[in-house]
């Protein structure tokens, strides 16, 4: 047609794909262990995709390549805190240089972890994109288009957040990928 | 987990102003407190169907939806000197899209994350705050309310966490909470219930969440559920054989809108939402009663008869706005109409009777690509293959996924006839079809939300459009332009000949001139104004009274727009204020 539409938008999103999916327990989804928060000792398993349960390692994660989605598992009884979306976490590798005061020492070799929360309205960050032309790249929540800079500390750079994303320090425990500390900042959305 | 809620009553008020971080009007110190309400106007049927001019007790005012207010002290000749009479602010951001109600001086708000505020209509100060403490694993898709529904001496407030609830109007105190469906699943309330003798009428959201839609009647006394009627039938109910296997489970269909009501056959009339998920390819079918009104007995939730505006939805087209009821005269005859300006870009023009729906006439209101005409025997759009998305493919159309007209309603004025309608041009959208699995509480749209564009014809010199229709005659009367904002609000029409609307990302609030379009008066406010303009009048004295906070779909529309190189920038602050207005003497 002679009005095709301009292509001068570059992203919008009025909602968002999930990338998160439950991971299957039925026998004991009322395990209260299952919802309390990632815990200190804590691994990090994948929350979905073909390697959905299995532990993640630094060889798992390439810098630049968009983050992977995971639950807290608490390695002394195989539990994996799946229950509730409260804990799912975005985890992705950046060059460390790029990372300000407060993200490096929560980072373990260029890998940081967040809460998967949106802290707009609860929804989940899904997106990994260029915050606008020539920017790195950043998190984005599809809801309504909050962006967060995981390089500093997840502080929001666009859209209505309020607050930024709460950050979960990582270590490196028997190679593969651990919690170093419970989160800090608030998980979740406002409420009022 | 346990839902709590709090009611600030006027020991506490003084305490929670003074603790509020959101400062937005320019209260220097805070408001005064009211009192207790001593005296209350019971709601009745028989107020609710004929309400006295001065008052705002229905979402549209009156049951049948138009959007329109009798008084006439504030108008044309005076308009130009209405002033701020006082203001409230909410402490609350994101999007504020109820109207102010008011019942012989008292007025009550609601505002996002499940506020009620009550207050004095004319003073502005506060009676009582109910405060729900929503859950924190929520997920708020569309942070909103538009209203509680008012009847004897109660209000009924439905929540994002997909409770009804019902609040003592007196006091704020909670009489009754229930449950309506589990927010966990994708389930949440945002709309004004409607009350039909004693029935609190409530519509689900949630039709990105492939949830099945539904409209719920409740006794408003102790909140026993009296019947749910699915938006989408079962096996073995009419409309059945237009869904493929299994589609009807998940297909959507939300009912998040007050219906209207025609009060002389008894039937409510209620919009319904798209298909889900979005493209048509994953539901086959017509996909009833998707995108569609249904006419509703009250007293049962039998579906007596309906319309389906276009059949198997692919393109996020909700028909959620429940339709006006207009006695019509049209093509030298007089009939009772029902008006729809659709996200469909098309505005309907049907005939009721108690037993069917007839079309009547349909055209477009702004440009659209996905239409080639109208069945003119049945009403049924006629679709252009190359605009409608299909799965594994890019497809573009026009106009975008909020369509002509996304929820805010238009009007009709009972004076010069006319429909008023907030619209949307040179708006156009495309996606790409994905099958994606759906897991429950999880968005299921069919399409990978980073896919999803809004995009600006070539050559557009405006955006929004305030419109002003003769559906007599199937003519557009005047147009306003606005070249920089989409408009996203609700509109009101008053016999003082004025048509009132917000919407725009310049924070104003405008007076137009009904029959000319000429723009009369406007006032900017602290936020952008996404609510609904009310009109009401308390010992004499006509107020106009709106709620400015931006946020949800109007700030959307903005961050795409600011994103999009099109000029137009992202900065409409958020929090929530009443603004009251009255004519300086
Ligand atoms: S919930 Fe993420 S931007 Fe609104």
């Amino acid at each position: 047609m002679d009005d095709h539409p301009t292509r001068r938008s570059v992203v919008f999103g009025t909602l968002t794909a999930c990338a998160s999916v439950a991971v299957a327990a039925a026998a004991d989804d009322d395990d209260p262990r299952k919802e309390k928060q990632p815990q200190k000792g804590d691994l990090l398993v994948f929350s979905e995709g073909e390697r959905e349960g299995q532990t993640i390692t630094p060889a798992d994660l390439k810098i630049g390549e968009p983050p992977v989605h995971a639950w807290p598992k608490d390695p002394a009884n195989a539990i994996v805190r799946d229950g509730s979306r409260l804990n799912e976490v975005l985890i992705v590798r950046l060059d460390p240089n790029e990372f300000d005061e407060d993200t490096r020492p929560r980072a373990v070799e260029g890998i940081v972890a967040y809460s998967a929360i949106c802290s707009h309205a609860g929804c989940p960050v899904t997106a990994w994109i260029k915050a606008t032309e020539g920017n790195d790249d950043v998190f984005k929540c599809m809801c309504h288009n909050s962006e967060y800079d995981p390089r500093r500390g997840a502080q929001v750079v666009f859209g209505p957040a309020p607050r930024r994303l709460a950050a979960l320090p990582l270590v490196i425990k028997d190679g593969e990928l651990a919690i170093a500390a419970p989160f800090i900042g608030k998980v979740g959305g406002q409420q009022g | 987990m346990t839902i709590k809620s709090t009611t600030v009553t006027s020991k506490t008020v003084k305490q929670w102003l003074l603790s509020s971080s959101v400062a937005l009007t320019c209260l220097a110190a805070p408001a005064a407190i009211a009192g207790p309400i001593e005296s209350y106007s019971s709601v009745t049927s028989a107020r609710l169907e004929n309400p006295e001019p001065g008052n705002w007790m229905l979402y549209r005012r009156t049951y049948d939806g138009q959007g329109y207010s009798p008084l006439d002290q504030i108008n044309t000749t005076n308009v130009k000197n209405l002033v701020p009479a006082w203001t409230f602010a909410t402490g609350v951001v994101e999007g504020h899209e109820a109207p102010p109600l008011v019942n012989n001086g008292v007025m009550f708000i609601t505002t996002p994350m499940g506020q009620v505020i009550a207050l004095n209509a004319k003073t502005g100060d506060q009676y009582w705050r109910y405060k729900r403490e929503l859950p924190e694993d929520l997920f708020q898709l569309h942070p909103t309310n538009r209203g509680v529904g008012l009847w004897q001496d109660k209000l009924y407030l439905a929540t994002t966490d997909d409770h009804l609830v019902a609040l003592d109007a007196k006091t704020g105190k909670v009489l009754w909470d229930k449950k309506v469906q589990d927010y966990k699943k994708g389930q949440y309330l945002t709309l004004m219930p409607l009350i039909v003798d004693g029935k609190v009428m409530v519509g689900g959201s949630g039709g990105e969440f492939g949830v099945r839609g539904y409209v719920a009647a409740y006794d408003a006394e102790d909140g026993k559920e009296l019947w749910r009627t699915f938006t989408i039938p079962a096996e073995g109910e009419p409309g059945h054989d237009t869904w493929s296997g299994d589609d009807w489970k998940s297909g959507g269909g939300s009912a998040w809108m007050t219906g209207t009501y025609d009060k002389d056959t008894k039937t409510v009339y209620w919009g319904v939402g798209n298909a889900a998920p979005w493209p048509g390819g994953m539901h086959p079918g017509d996909n009833l009663y998707t995108s569609s009104v249904i006419a509703l007995d009250p007293a049962t939730g039998k579906i007596k008869t309906h319309f389906q505006y276009h059949q198997n939805d692919s393109w996020d087209w909700d028909e959620v706005d429940a339709p006006m009821l207009v006695d019509l005269q049209r093509d030298g005859r007089s009939f009772k109409s029902l008006i729809h300006p659709g996200r469909d870009a098309i505005f309907w023009v049907l005939e009721r009777t108690p037993e069917r729906i007839n079309y009547v006439s349909g055209w477009n209101f702004v440009h659209t690509d996905v239409w080639k005409g109208i069945e003119p025997e049945t009403g049924r759009p006629i679709v252009d293959p190359a605009h409608k998305p299909t799965l594994g493919k890019r497809v573009d159309f026009c106009p975008s996924l909020w369509g002509g007209k996304d929820w805010p309603s238009a009007a009709y004025s009972q004076k010069t006839r006319f429909v008023y309608v907030p619209a949307n041009e040179n708006f156009c959208g495309g996606f790409t079809g994905e099958k994606l699995p759906l897991v429950p509480g999880q968005l299921w749209l069919g399409t990978k939300a980073e896919d999803i564009g809004l995009t600006v014809r070539p050559g557009a010199d405006h955006f929004g459009e305030l419109q002003a229709w003769d559906p007599a005659s199937g003519k557009k009367v005047w147009s306003h332009n606005f070249p920089k904002s989409q408009l996203f609000g609700s509109v009101t029409a008053t016999a003082g000949d004025l048509v009132l609307v917000g919407g725009t990302n310049d924070r104003m609030f405008r007076a137009f001139h009904a029959k000319t379009g000429e723009l009369l008066w406007e006032q900017k406010t602290n936020s952008g104004i996404m609510g609904m303009p009310v009109a009401y009048e308390v010992d004499g004295v006509q107020y106009i009274a709106v709620q400015s906070g931006w946020g949800v779909d109007a700030q959307r529309i903005q961050d795409a727009l600011a994103k999009g190189n099109t000029g137009v920038e992202d900065n409409v602050p958020q929090g929530g204020v009443v603004w009251v207005f009255a004519v300086k003497q």
